[in-house]
This record gives structure tokens, sequence and C-alpha cells, in this order.
């Protein structure tokens, strides 16, 4: 088998849905003709038809509160945003509408809130955020975030057939720089489960997305360097979170640096290193240290972007000072 | 009329093919309407209501005739004054009854207000507090209608105040570019909580919006229950047959505060009286069954005595209903997993405690390494 980007296993999965279900369908912006801002979806209009490729008007709020009442239907709708920071349009729709549906009205919402996110390419303040915290606080969303093109073609299909309502971020940085070859047949990676990116004994990065290929970069330097044995886990879920894959590294490796491009304040790495101190406390022989985006909005120009991201050399620091506690 | 807004001929062909006793079944959902708010004021008043109570008195011509002109098949949702839309779609007394004491056995097994509920067999989907946000529902409910290729049609309820949001915007433009079979009814009733129309809008009339839009427009008397569904009706067979989305104003009055606790300071005197007094829908069904059908007032108490006799039942079985169990509210955040777990302080501290450290602090020996 050949080996595949990131985006071209997003489509894959995409392509193989819609011939799997009938009942899936995708909703967007510029979507159809047009193939999408990154050409995600390029080709389903072609093999599927304006029926099940639906290109819509600029509307987050309709786009999805129509997914969720073509879901209360008992259709599977992919709904697109052209960048993920669009999300903030939808924010009602998901957070008071779609993630309640089922517990306050037992109406299902099973649907793919999907698009491009994350920064290191330049994109300025609103195409490049990380605004997987809010949703991650909100009881009713799954939210994916996949680091390989592996997991993204599997986390796309289990998205695609979860029976609830899962915002599937997709990095952008990614998806023409990250290639793998697909397992044979149906591949279907589980929610909710974490992944060991590399295997290690001294210290543990618990990361997800494109700092997941920082924090493997940063392990093999330390290795070189340091002689540091350091093991990367990739969230890949973010809610529901992996607790005993979390757990079970620190127990492991006692020592525990959290990486994210998302900025600091809110973000996951707080729920994480609490989640920690609740259960694993006496497991630490230092205290859990985050290295993560400024709380600032990302910036355009090259120099500024690089400062307020966490970088290779940020994470390598903050990995030697927990070492030397 | 196609991106022009109109007002209705007084009463058209549709509701002159009403029979006298389908005239007396939107009169009979009328008092169970009234009747069924007036039960739930006298147990709010007993605080038997956990929550607030919303009335649509003076309004029970809109929800009852509008949704008249639905077939079974379609799909209608409510706004919190269309309580008479729901009994007409199937909703129940008791299960509002339940809704509003939240007893475990509600539709909503407690974990939602009033008449916010639905079931989608019945053909209604219940709203959420956010304005506006069921006209995108509707849209995907109805386009799933289209991409099945069903002949079903639906209907979604806003008020005044729900035009001016951004998901009522949005949700109409989405259906009306999609061409789907979606009929959005706009029940002016004058005011938004305390707000005015005037404040809600500097346009003449909500029907106007439909020029915007490009769908069809009309306006109607939303107090003559026959006009009501005359206008909806026309409007719903034209989504059946693919005409697309109609945008219909409903002229009303809200007679009641927004909730049961709005003294209604900000209303000009004597205006609530007038509507009371010179146009009430109640009493102008009655008029039309006595005047235009030669309906008996024995007949008119009989329906009224029904009534009474249904709601005095259903009160009784929901009073006699149970609260939830607390732990209830754990079950069905997601499908899977199928319940959350309860925090470690509701367990007693056990899932704290087995994590601890046996070798106590400051050691590697963990057993991995």
């Amino acid at each position: 088998m050949a080996e595949i980007t990131y985006l071209e296993a997003i489509r894959e999965a995409l392509f193989e849905e819609m011939a799997r279900d009938e009942n899936v369908f995708m909703l967007g912006e510029d979507i159809g003709a047009f193939g999408g801002a990154f050409k995600v979806t390029e080709g389903l209009l072609a093999k599927y038809g304006e029926a099940r490729v639906i290109d819509s008007p600029i509307s987050e709020i309709a786009i999805v509160g129509a997914a969720a009442g073509a879901g209360h239907m008992g259709m599977r709708p992919v709904v697109e945003m052209q960048f993920i920071d669009f999300l903030a349009n939808a924010y009602d729709m998901l957070t008071n509408y779609v993630a309640t549906a089922r517990y306050r009205a037992f109406l299902p919402c099973p649907m793919v809130v999907r698009g491009p996110s994350g920064g290191y390419v330049r994109g300025g303040p609103f195409h490049s955020q990380n605004p997987e915290a809010g949703f991650i606080h909100t009881p009713g969303l799954k939210v994916v975030y996949p680091a390989t093109a592996e997991d993204a073609k599997g986390l796309m299909k289990a998205a695609i057939r979860d029976d609830d309502c899962v915002l599937f971020f997709e990095h952008k940085y990614l998806y023409r720089r990250i290639k793998g070859v697909m397992p044979a047949g149906d591949h279907v990676v589980p929610i909710g489960k974490a992944r060991t990116a590399r295997g290690g004994e001294d210290l543990s990065i618990i990361t997800y997305a494109a700092t997941v290929h920082k924090a493997v970069e940063a392990a093999e330097q330390l290795q070189r360097e340091d002689g540091l044995s350091v093991e990367v886990i990739d969230l890949r879920t973010l809610a529901p979170l992996d607790d005993q894959a979390i757990f079970d590294t620190v127990k492991k490796t006692n020592r525990v640096l959290i990486v994210h491009e998302d900025t600091r304040t809110g973000g996951i790495a707080g729920e994480i290193t609490a989640r920690i101190n609740e259960s694993c406390f006496a497991y630490l022989d230092a205290p859990v240290l985050r290295v993560t985006a400024h709380d600032i909005p990302l910036p355009y120009a090259p120099p500024l972007e690089d400062f307020v991201l966490p970088q290779v050399p940020d994470i390598v620091l903050a990995a030697r000072r927990l070492a030397a506690w | 009329m196609k991106g022009k807004s109109s007002k209705a001929a007084a009463v058209g062909s549709a509701a002159a093919q009403l029979t006298r006793a389908q005239k007396l079944e939107l009169y009979y959902w009328m008092r169970m309407t009234r009747t069924l708010e007036e039960r739930l004021v006298a147990l709010y008043r007993q605080t038997k209501v956990v929550g607030g109570l919303f009335r649509s008195l003076g309004q029970e011509a809109d929800a009852v005739g509008a949704c008249y002109a639905l077939e079974r098949r379609d799909i209608m949702s409510p706004l919190i004054r269309n309580m008479g839309a729901m009994l007409v779609k199937g909703a129940t007394p008791v299960e509002i009854l339940k809704q509003y004491m939240a007893k475990g056995d509600s539709p909503t097994r407690g974990r939602e207000l009033n008449i916010h509920f639905g079931d989608t067999e019945r053909g209604f989907i219940g709203q959420i507090s956010p304005l506006g946000d069921m006209v995108p529902v509707m849209a995907g409910v109805t386009m799933t209608f289209k991409m099945r290729g069903q002949d079903r049609v639906g209907l979604v309820f806003v008020g005044d105040g729900a035009t001016s949001t951004g998901a009522f915007h949005e949700g109409i433009n989405f259906a009306a570019v999609q061409k789907l079979p979606l009929v959005v009814v706009v029940e002016n009733n004058g005011y938004a909580y305390s707000t005015p129309t005037h404040k809600q809008t500097a346009a003449a009339q909500f029907v106007d919006k439909a020029i915007g839009y490009g769908v069809y427009g009309e306006q109607a008397d939303g107090n003559d229950v026959l006009a009501v569904y005359d206008v909806t009706k026309r409007a719903v067979d034209r989504a059946r047959a693919g005409g697309g989305v109609s945008l219909i104003e409903l002229m009303t009055y809200r007679r009641k505060g927004h909730a049961e606790h709005d003294s209604q300071s900000y209303v000009p005197e004597g205006e609530i009286e007038r509507w009371a007094a010179e146009n009430d829908p109640f009493d102008r069904c009655a008029a039309m069954l006595r005047d235009r059908e030669g309906v008996s007032p024995d007949e008119i108490a009989a329906i009224d005595a029904r009534v009474h006799q249904e709601i005095d039942a259903a009160t009784d079985i929901a009073e006699a209903s149970p609260p939830p169990e607390a732990l209830d509210a754990l079950i069905g955040v997601y499908g899977e997993p199928a319940a959350e777990k309860p925090l470690w302080f509701r367990e007693g501290g056990a899932a704290l405690t087995e994590h601890e450290r046996a070798q106590g602090w400051g050691t590697y020996d963990t057993g991995h390494v």
C-alpha cells in the first residue's frame, strides 16, 4: 500500500463512509464544486452528487443546526467548518442545542463537525486557532484531534459511526506534511483511546495533534544529548479523556510534561494536571509542568507566531527541568 | 406570493372545506389549551409547579389553527406559547402536567422544564430556550424529508423577538436556498418579554422579511382560528408540492406576561383589557360556531365538561407520580458511555484512596521500572 497524506486519509474515510452508509452526507461552505478550501472533500460531489454533497451559504449556525435536525431523523451529517475558528459562530447551536439534545430530549445528534485547525502556518488570528478547550468543557460533545494519517482516517470513520456529535479537529500543518500507510480493510480507531507515540522510562510528555511530532522530536534530542528515555502519549481523543492511559504513564515515569498548542489558561493541560493530582499525586516525583501557547491571539508574522507557539527547544528545556527535579 | 408579502383574504378556500366536526375539534383544542393552563396556574399557586409558568392566553388560535393544518406525518416545533399545537400533535395533558411538576416519569424524566419536550413519532420536536435555534434544526428535519423523497412538511413557530436572532436569519435563508418544505410561523404578539415590537425591528411588519429571503409571505389575523388554519394550510400545501418555504405572520396579542412572575408593568394601561374584551380568540371561535355552524350552548357545554373531566383525571395521575431518582441525573449524556460515574465525594471517597501509592513518597519503585 502506498503512503498517503493526513489530508488524503481523511478524504479516504469520507469516501468509504459515504459508500458504506447512504445516510452519510456532507454539508459546508465551498465543499462541493470547489472541493473545500483545503480540498478535503474534493471528488465527493462528482461521485455522490448534489443531494449528498451540499454547498451551503456562509451560515455556521444553520449548517450545524440543520445537521442536528437531520441527525434526529436518522441521517449522519458531516459538516465542514471552513476553518475550525468558525466553530465560535456556531457555539450556541453546539453547546446549547446539540450537546444537550440526547440528555434533555432523547434526540440523538449523530453528526461530525470537522475542519482545519491549528497554527504554525502563518494563518493569523482567525485561521490558526485551537478552540478545543471550550468544547471539551461542554458535556455531550466528543472531541478528537489526530496526529497521524492512520488515526485521521480511523478516527474519522469512528466519528461518523458514533451516535453523538463528534468535533473532529484536523491539523492543517499536518495536512500535507504527514504521511502514513493505511491498514488494510475497514480501519476504525476507537474514540476515547490514547496512543503511545514513543515508549520511555524517565519522563512522560502528554500531548496531541501537531505537538505530538514536536514532542517526539524533542524526545529524540533528549535521548541523544542527555540519555533520557522520554515517553510520548498522543491523546488522540480529548473528550472523553483516556484517564487510564494518563495514569499509567504517570505511574510508569513519575514525571509529567503536558504540551499543547492551545493557549495556557483554561487549556486542557490544567484539566489533565488536576486529574493526575486527584488520582495519582503520590506517584509524582516532580510537579506536573506545562508547555503551551502564550495567552495571546495568534499573530501572523513568523517571529511573532514562532514566539507565541510551543517549539521543540521549549519542550527540551521543560523536560530537562523536570528530569533534574 | 413569492417574494412579496401580502395580507390573506378573509377566509379562503382551505378553511371553507373544514367540516362542522372539524371546527368543533378546533374549539376542543382551544378549550383544552386554555383550561389546562388555568389548571397549571392553580398548581403553580400551590407551589406544585417547580419552575416558571408560561401562558398563551389570547394566542390559542395561532397554535391550534396552524398545527391543525399539518398531517400526522409532518413535524412541528413549537415555541413556549404553542402548547395548543403540541396538544393537536398528540402531547397529552398528563405529560404536560408532569413536565411542569418535574416528575420522574415526565417526558424528559425531570431534565427539562415546562413544554420543552417532543416526540418525533408523534411529530413534534421540543424547543430550547435560545430563541430562533429551532429554525435551523427544522431546516435539517425538512432537508431529510427532501433527501429521502418523503411527502412530509415541517412547521416551526417563532415569536416576534426570535426574528432578531442570527439563528432565525441563517435558518430561514438556508431553508429558502435549499427550497425545503418548511413553514415558518412568526407569531407577533406585541412583546418579547418586555420589549415591544417597534424596538425589535424597523420593518413595518414581519411578513415583509419574506421579500428579502425570497420566500412566500402571508399575514393573517391570529385571533381568528379559521384564518390561521387557512393561511397555514396554503403554506403547508405549497411546501408539500415542492414550492419551498413560507413565512407567515400571525397578528395576535400576549395578554399575560412573559411568565407568571411578570407584572407587565411595561404595558400601557387598558391595552390588555381591550384585547380581552374585544378580540379574544376563544370567544370568537365560540361565536363562529354559534353563528355560522348553529352549534348549541349544550354542545359547547358538553365539550367544556369533557375537557374539565380529562384535565381532572390527568392532574390526579400527574400529582401521584414520583420525582426522579437522583442517580438518574447521570444517565444518557452520550449514547456511549451510557452513564457517567458519580464524582468521588458522592461515593464516600473510595475512588480516591485506591490510587494511593503504597510505598509512600519519593521513590521510583512502582513495579513498572
